[in-house]
């Protein structure tokens, strides 16, 4: 039976490890720079694999568990692959007010998807995101880094097109 | 992202005496940089407190100025800051900025990270010169992109040009800044599980005390403060105590101006400098202008999630800390939204109690498990499958996860607009008990869920 942890064959590249120990020089302690070790591997690899934890631990000298403790901890670091795109559908009460759960069914219904899941395709991951600050033009979700706004479910089609 | 307004906003024009803000800020909506920013008086203030001020006359001014909190606690930053050990060889203390803004309805920081990040970083200088911290930390939520791009962007033009780094403008002292993005979850906002999280722990809060002004990050004194408080502090040391005090109007016992908004199905959803003590009528009606034709204000929060719903005829209280409180309920962010007749008590509980779920640490237990209770029932009573008794469970848990009873603030804010919600909406709950005829339920939402 294969093991569901597969540490062995993980190498962290030259990139990611220089860039985690430029990071560990702004704080007082390594630990610190275990949530940004996470994002400088998932923005490599798209997610984080169960390698980069011991590789991660390795590195800033603290247990692996902490590192998977921080890691299942916060909503934006991926313990499971995720699709070329992340949509982050904000889902406050004043997206809500301006027709959020309308929006994202246009979503559900055109990917086949419910949040937290991934496309069959690996094109998207749909997901909840705290209030994303764009309450004047809610309702309001992320692809990416591209922030979008006045959304309506008409619109959804198009919108998603831009993400091949 | 828009100052622009049906009302006053547009005829008034901003100027540094009246909108210490955001009078910098430009029409285009670009950030304003180091060179422009200097053009516009930019760090005098910092100049002023360095060469002429002593960390104690900083923290003197500060407190007489009567500046409070912005992230939604109102605390008085005088007092605040005031707590730091007097005890001067406890020479490793640390500001933090509090840019984790994720509290629903709440996009005032953005607008400051985005467009002004030099005066953050000058209200940082200022602030960390009489705290006498020699380094700080933004602690930006990683979806605020734009933010932390502009903000890294301000700070490397303020350590060329002398403004961070060490010496800083020949006066000996020294403070370098950092930005620290986030990984998600609302609770890093509380500031002790800020620290946790800086860290590189789970962000759980921690006990107090100690408080973070005595044990901090890596256990040393550190100070928490909201990028708007942060933002005041240039104009506050460069202008004085009697000319802030001056800003806000007759009756309100906050000081300053305060970045307030309106949003929901209102004609003009936005966000602007006013001084406190307006009323929340001047804040809808003439800034925001009113709900959108065919909509009716039902009721309004006043300042993010953790904020009590209030009716209509609240809106004539002042927006200040005591004025809200009059009526009822917290100021918090001081961004209003509205809530219109088209949507149903239930549905948009439960949509914002399923966000408190989701967002609890699970640290303790009235709120790890309270509020997932708190889903189920609203759940059921939205599909009109609610039980005899739910809305007194309901109420039950508005008291046993209110202030005082749980770990942190998160829980008993969430429970504030349920219980406003079911003092001031009972019978929307009640049409969700089974066998309530569904005539009586007007605008439930068909829920996604």
């Amino acid at each position: 039976m294969n093991s569901i942890i597969q540490t062995d064959r993980f190498v962290l590249s030259e990139t990611e490890r220089s860039a985690i120990e430029h990071e560990m020089h702004h704080y007082e302690d390594p630990r610190a720079a275990s949530i940004e070790a996470l994002k400088i591997v998932q923005k490599e690899r798209g997610w984080v694999p169960d390698g980069a934890i011991a590789a991660i631990a390795g590195i800033l000298g603290i247990p692996a568990s902490d590192v998977e403790g921080v890691a299942t901890f916060y909503s934006q670091i991926f313990r499971v692959p995720v699709g070329r795109h992340v949509i982050r559908v904000c889902d406050s009460m004043t997206c809500y007010i301006g027709g959020h759960e309308d929006v994202l069914g246009a979503i559900r219904q055109k990917l086949g998807i419910t949040p937290g899941q991934t496309t069959r395709d690996g094109r998207f991951t749909l997901l909840p995101v705290c209030c994303l600050g764009n309450c004047d033009k809610a309702p309001a979700l992320m692809i990416d880094d591209d922030t979008f706004g006045n959304l309506t479910p008409e619109g959804i089609d198009q919108l998603l097109e831009a993400y091949p | 992202m828009t100052l622009t307004s049906i009302g006053p906003a547009n005829r008034t024009p901003r100027t540094a005496e009246t909108h210490p803000l955001t009078w910098r800020l430009r029409d285009d909506a670009e950030p304003v940089w180091l060179d422009e920013y200097q053009q516009k008086n930019g760090y005098a203030a910092a100049r002023k407190a360095l060469a002429e001020m002593s960390p104690a006359d900083i923290v003197a001014t500060v407190k007489d100025s009567g500046l409070k909190g912005r992230g939604g606690a109102g605390f008085s930053t005088g007092i605040k800051w005031g707590l730091m050990p007097a005890d001067e060889s406890i020479n490793i203390r640390y500001l933090l900025c509090n840019a984790d803004e994720m509290e629903p309805n709440t996009w005032k920081d953005r607008l400051l990270m985005e467009q002004l990040p030099h005066q953050l970083i000058e209200g940082m200088l200022i602030s960390a010169r009489a705290l006498k911290a020699y380094r700080g930390y933004i602690f930006l939520r990683g979806e605020y992109v734009d933010a932390a791009r502009n903000l890294n962007r301000a700070i490397a033009e303020a350590k060329a040009a002398g403004l961070l780094g060490k010496n800083i403008l020949g006066s000996g002292f020294d403070f370098e800044l950092f930005v620290h993005t986030g990984a998600g979850r609302y609770i890093c906002g509380e500031e002790t599980a800020l620290i946790n999280s800086l860290e590189g722990r789970r962000a759980n809060p921690r006990s107090k005390p100690p408080f973070p002004a005595a044990v901090g990050v890596w256990g040393k004194p550190t100070c928490v403060n909201n990028v708007e408080t942060l933002s005041n502090v240039p104009a506050i040391v460069g202008n004085g105590v009697d000319w802030y005090k001056s800003l806000a109007r007759p009756g309100s016992e906050d000081m300053g101006t305060k970045l307030m908004g309106f949003s929901g199905k209102v004609k003009n959803p936005g966000l602007w400098e006013l001084p406190f003590g307006i009323t929340a009528r001047e804040l809808f009606e003439d800034y925001a202008g009113g709900m959108r034709d065919g909509y009716r204000l039902k009721c309004w929060q006043p300042g993010g999630a953790g904020t009590g719903f209030l009716l209509p005829e609240h809106l004539d209280a002042q927006m200040y800390a005591g004025g809200i409180g009059k009526v009822g309920t917290r100021m918090g962010t001081g961004l209003a939204l509205a809530v219109d007749d088209s949507i149903n008590m239930v549905s948009l509980l439960r949509n914002m109690e399923e966000f408190f779920a989701r967002e609890s640490c699970g640290w303790c237990t009235p709120c790890r498990d309270g509020l997932p209770w708190s889903v189920k029932l609203l759940r059921a009573l939205e599909r009109g499958e609610g039980q005899p008794g739910d809305l007194e469970t309901l109420e039950q848990l508005v008291n046993f996860l209110g202030p005082g009873k749980t770990f942190c603030a998160h829980a008993p804010g969430a429970v504030e607009p349920l219980g406003s919600a079911l003092k001031y909406f009972r019978q929307e709950f009640e049409a969700g008990v089974r066998g309530t005829p569904n005539e009586t339920r007007p605008g439930v939402a068909a829920s996604q869920v």
